[in-house]
């Protein structure tokens, strides 16, 4: 009986060897290890056995059961491992293949800039304000020292809906607005994004319409000096860390003293290039302290408080910035110009 | 203004410094130089020449075979094509060797069988721009004055070796209109003295007064009006020097007498006119205003009609010139001329303005007159003038002058603290440095300790307040040296608004999901601005008084048709596949007659056409469709927390479908709308299948933004239930779905439809919508019983609201 045992142990455990597949195996358990297998059926026997013999040929059944069980789940582990080894060579893909392609849009360039101004001048303390594109002769001009008649509103050509009504030339009059809403007290520190109009012919170089940025600051002891710092600081952040501006002298009705504001070139950073007609700078921005008289129309006394202006075309930033030729692209949005500015 | 640097240096010594050096210094400290053109064009070895012998070309009519001495040993041979070549002229010769502009190099050659060694030129040859050659030699060579030495470089003799700085001035710098105003400011920068030059007359016996009375009748127009007259004048052609700097400014000569008093308008910036005594037509001139409808002949040879804000001179009887425009044809300066009344006034810039603008002429004269003369230089440059046609056209000067002059033009006190003018610069300079940049400025001032009293000059109107001032010691110090600095005010916090911040937020949403913004303009046709189906009926759009173009005349109400012309300009490119938007303002008024400023309303409005979303290789393609549109706005409204107060409701809009279009109404109200543009207008636009949206901007914007309140993480798990309806075929699923909710109770999480089925397994008129329904308690975790309780409410409330079934 004993003989019949490791027998059977042998056999199983060969049968168990040379199974190929998960299904053999549950052949191979059920038909050794099942209620009418070889083994139960030796215990069956077992009756003819004496006392002596019994517990011994018990105790070898199990032994032979264990054995075999545990090569069984052994290699049960072993075949569904390699069964799982062959499903995924089985799923392999193309990892190379495209993906799906996710939707992403992309903000306008300009957007891009205005932002980018933006978020400078709020780290630097300032609030945006907005207004109409649609403005008031008064607001336009006159309260910002231009009076009618004054030669230098020849210098924005302005397009008229009415004598009393036309499309801003600029967003200074939303500085104007901004400093009657302040009644007199400082600081104001504002930044003024948006459209306006010039009447232009549309061309490389020109826009009737275009974006500007300008900015105001009113407070006591404000000085030009500090006009100096601050687009220093903007010019730093926007153009990068190694940028510097140098100021000439120039003239708007609403500052005085008034400047132009270059930057060093962003092409050739300073050597003299194309694009800054070999002198090193190039022309960004307008500034200069405000006019005793805008400050005392919008309703500051100018003994007391002082401040500076500025305003730059975001268009001409842009073109700068991104190396754009044409200032039509902007208002063209073909697809693949926009497109062209994902990480902008 | 056209500076020419030859004849600056007579009044400033500019000898140690280049154009170039000099237009750098000028453009750092105020007054801009565009460019600076050399008038020399590359041209070399360009010599006078003597025509000694002229003949006809033996084998060409129009030629002629020339020898010339170029003061060179031998004479050459020279084949000129000119009309007026002839024997015995001093002409310039481009000897071989020498290059003319083009750099077109000349060499020996044969023109029709004869050798010709050179070319005699014209001055257009040399360089000179056509438009400033004087009529008599613009057509053939130049001939130069029978003096002028044989041999010597005839570009320096033309003032060809000059170079002109081109000034770009601001309208407050008119005083740099003339030479003069140029070399005080050119002495400020450099710290140098200037000379400027004293007219000294030698007058006869005879009395002007004798000869003409002045009157004006418009004294606030007219303040100061001088005559003087000069008899015993020849008019002819100007000497060349004086020929020569009135074309490097840019000035075609014409006379000696026309001439000088442009020369004299160059140099003090006091525009004159010379009048022809004998054709005055009177002894009289009277200044007044024209009256309407007024006539008169302009030199150009052109009626002009006058309204009655323009001033006129008269000769008591008609007009003779239209003050500091331009003069009358009747009384002009011509070959006959012997006697010539000479006006120097001060007309006012408003006025002159006025009248240029409305006849459309801009001179010269007019251009000083606008921006505003030098009131103390009117009789220095009558006196200047008088004095040149004396020394060039042979005149004799009347005694006295006959003059009217209300004008009491004294230099303005201006008042300014050394320590007002440190604070607003940020600078430390001391009193001794601020009254050096007065003298440098030739500004005469009294100082009394910390205060300068500054008497500054009547050629400097642009200064009249302390700021002024303070401009002018900033850019004479160096803005340079102005120290950099940050403000030492209160710190403020700078942030966007909420709204600010909500709109980049839209504008974030809708990139994130696939759409490319655009930025269009606002103004377009009128046909545009009409709008679309969008537009209000009772809105005008509003037009500009005078348009540039009819492209652009019109301020849009809407912005659907801007984002339709990018659709089709990118489809036109062969670009199919586009999902826009734009943010932007549209102008409306209720107003048919404009007066006040326009509603402008923030919009939002975008457009899908083409392929939404494809997976190629896969073979997936997804096209753009109404519910790729209303998702996008959905997704939008669940951003912004406004999901609950949106309705959807079918609409027909002109342009638009009438079966895919959607008004969308927040808290009843409509808003905007989407849906696909009608297959009409998608065929006149020749597009594709497009849909397009548009909506209220600020409106929505203004109703979200309420705070987030977190809720909690749900503890106890929610059940759903699907149900699949039977609904009548014009039954609209949010209509079923209100009936749900409104059913539900408060247990009743969510409502979702997940299929919609039309088809032959349907009775006719029918079709089935099906929904899950999502129950959840926050408090304990529901039983089945309580759920079907709900549910069956749910059902027993559509059966009745709508007659609707279970599908079986
Ligand atoms: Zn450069």
């Amino acid at each position: 009986m004993q003989e019949r045992l490791k027998e059977l142990q042998q056999e199983a455990l060969n049968q168990i060897e040379s199974a190929q597949s998960l299904k053999e195996l549950q052949d191979v358990k059920v038909s050794y290890l099942g209620k009418k297998g070889p083994i139960t059926e030796v215990l069956r026997g077992m009756g003819k056995l004496s006392a002596d013999e019994r517990p011994i040929i018990g105790q070898m059944a199990n032994d032979v059961r264990g054995a075999i069980s545990d090569k069984l789940e052994e290699k049960v582990a072993k075949l569904e491992e390699l069964e799982v080894e062959k499903r995924l060579a089985s799923e392999s893909i193309d990892v190379t293949l495209p993906g799906r392609p996710a939707n992403t849009g992309v903000r306008h360039p300009l957007t891009a800039v205005v932002e980018n101004i933006e978020d400078i001048f709020i780290g630097m303390g300032f609030g945006v304000s907005e207004g109409p594109e649609v403005e008031t002769d008064y607001y336009n001009f006159e309260a910002l020292n231009l009076p009618k008649d004054h030669p230098a509103r020849d210098m924005q050509d302005t397009f008229y809906i009415t004598e009393e009504l036309l499309l801003r030339t600029h967003t200074s009059p939303v500085q104007a607005r901004t400093m009657e809403k302040y009644a007199g007290k400082g600081p104001v520190k504002i930044i003024c994004p948006g459209k306006v109009f010039r009447r232009d012919d549309d061309d490389a170089t020109h826009s009737h319409q275009f974006m500007q940025v300008e900015g105001l600051y009113i407070d006591e002891n404000v000085r030009m000096s500090d006009l100096k710092g601050v687009l220093l600081e903007f010019a730093k952040k926007f153009f990068g860390p190694d940028q510097k501006i140098r100021l000439r002298p120039s003239f708007f009705p609403f500052t005085e003293p008034s400047v132009e504001v270059d930057i060093s070139c962003v092409m050739c950073k300073g050597d003299g290039c194309r694009i800054c007609k070999e002198t090193g700078w190039i022309e960004v921005l307008g500034a200069g302290m405000v006019h005793p008289r805008v400050l005392e129309m919008g309703g500051f006394d100018s003994k007391k408080y002082s401040g500076f202006a500025f305003g730059m075309g975001v268009e001409r930033l842009a073109m700068l910035k991104y190396g754009i030729d044409d200032i039509r692209h902007f208002y063209l949005n073909d697809k693949r110009f926009l497109e062209q500015f994902k990480r902008a | 203004m056209l500076v020419s640097f030859n004849w600056l240096k007579e009044y400033v010594q500019l000898s140690d410094i280049s154009a170039i050096e000099l237009a750098e210094r000028l453009t750092r400290s105020g007054v801009a130089v565009d460019i600076v053109h050399p008038l020399n064009k590359g041209v070399k070895n360009v010599v006078v020449g003597h025509v000694v012998k002229r003949e006809q070309h033996p084998d060409a009519d129009k030629l002629s075979l020339c020898q010339v001495d170029v003061g060179e040993e031998e004479l050459v041979q020279i084949v000129c094509g000119a009309k007026n070549v002839a024997e015995d002229q001093k002409v310039a010769v481009a000897k071989v060797g020498a290059v003319l502009p083009g750099n077109f190099k000349i060499k020996k050659a044969k023109l029709r069988g004869q050798a010709s060694h050179g070319m005699i030129c014209s001055l257009q040859e040399l360089g000179v721009d056509t438009k400033f050659v004087p009529k008599e030699v613009s057509e053939g060579i130049f001939v130069f004055p029978q003096d002028v030495e044989v041999g010597i470089d005839a570009l320096q003799y033309l003032n060809l070796d000059d170079e002109v700085l081109e000034l770009d001035l601001t309208p407050n710098r008119a005083d740099c209109l003339n030479m003069i105003g140029v070399a005080y400011e050119v002495g400020a920068i450099l710290s140098r003295e200037i000379d400027v030059p004293t007219p000294k007359l030698q007058k006869c016996d005879e009395k002007a007064a004798d000869f003409i009375e002045v009157r004006v009748d418009a004294i606030e127009d007219n303040p100061i009006y001088r005559a003087m007259v000069i008899k015993d004048v020849k008019v002819g052609p100007s000497p060349l020097w004086l020929q020569n700097r009135l074309m490097a400014a840019g000035i075609r000569p014409i006379s000696n007498v026309v001439d000088i008093t442009n020369y004299v308008l160059l140099e003090y910036g006091q525009p004159l006119h010379a009048f022809d005594y004998a054709r005055f037509g009177s002894k009289e001139i009277v200044v007044r205003k024209a009256t309407e409808g007024e006539e008169i002949v302009t030199l150009d040879d052109a009626t002009r009609k006058l309204a009655k804000e323009h001033l006129v001179i008269t000769n008591g009887k008609e007009p003779v010139a239209v003050a500091g425009v331009m003069g009358g044809a009747k009384s002009e300066v011509n070959d006959e001329t012997t006697t010539v009344l000479l006006e120097a006034a001060y007309f006012k810039g408003s006025t002159v303005r006025k009248a240029s603008k409305d006849l459309g002429l801009r001179s010269d004269s007019s251009v000083r007159f606008e921006k505003g003369i030098d009131p103390n230089r009117v009789a220095l440059a009558a006196e200047r003038a008088a004095q040149m046609i004396c020394e060039l056209a042979g005149g004799v000067i009347l005694e006295g002058c006959v003059e009217v002059n209300e004008l009491d033009a004294k230099p303005l006190p201006v008042d300014i603290s050394v320590s007002r003018l440190n604070d607003a610069l940020g600078t430390e300079l001391t009193a001794e440095v601020v009254g050096n940049i007065f003298k440098r400025l030739q500004f005469i001032y009294s100082q009394n300790e910390d205060i300068f009293t500054v008497y500054v000059p009547t050629r400097r109107p642009d200064i009249t307040i302390e700021a002024d001032l303070v401009e002018e010691v900033a850019r004479l110090y160096g803005y340079d040296h102005i120290p950099t600095t940050l403000p030492i005010g209160l710190t403020t916090a700078g942030a966007l608004t909420p709204s600010q911040t909500r709109r980049r937020n839209v504008r974030r949403y809708l990139e994130s999901v696939g759409l490319n913004q655009t930025i269009t303009y606002s103004l377009t046709s009128s046909s545009k601005a009409k709008g679309f189906g969008d537009t209000l009926e009772n809105v005008t759009p509003i037009r500009l008084a005078m348009p540039m173009s009819e492209d652009r005349s019109t301020l849009r109400t809407s912005l659907i048709p801007h984002v339709l012309d990018v659709v089709q300009y990118n489809h036109n490119r062969k670009i199919e596949d586009i999902a826009i938007y734009e943010v932007g303002s549209i102008f409306l008024t209720e107003e048919t007659e404009i007066t006040k400023q326009p509603t402008e309303k923030e919009i939002l409005a975008g457009a899908f056409t083409g392929t939404w979303q494809s997976h190629l290789w896969q073979g997936e393609k997804k096209k753009v469709d109404f519910f790729v549109a209303k998702g996008v706005l959905e997704g939008l409204f669940d951003q912004l927390g406004i999901t609950e107060k949106i309705r959807y409701a079918s609409v027909k809009k002109d342009s638009m479908h009438p079966g895919r279009t959607a008004a969308i109404l927040l808290d009843g109200e409509e808003i905007g709308f989407v849906g696909q543009i009608h297959p009409t207008l998608q065929k006149e636009l020749d597009l594709n299948e497009t849909y397009i949206f548009q909506l209220d901007l600020q409106v929505v914007l203004s109703s979200s933004g309420q705070e987030v309140f977190y809720e909690g993480v749900p503890k106890y798990p929610a059940i759903s239930r699907d149900i699949a309806l039977v609904v009548a075929q014009e039954t609209q699923a949010e209509d079923v779905k209100d009936v749900i909710k409104s059913n539900g109770g408060k247990l009743l999480k969510s409502v979702q439809l997940f299929d919609l089925y039309q088809g032959e397994k349907m009775e006719e008129g029918h079709k089935s919508l099906a929904f899950s329904l999502t129950y959840f308690d926050p408090e304990k975790t529901l039983t089945d019983e309580e759920v079907t309780n709900v549910h069956n409410k749910v059902l027993e409330g559509l059966k009745e609201k709508l007659g609707v079934t279970l599908r079986a």
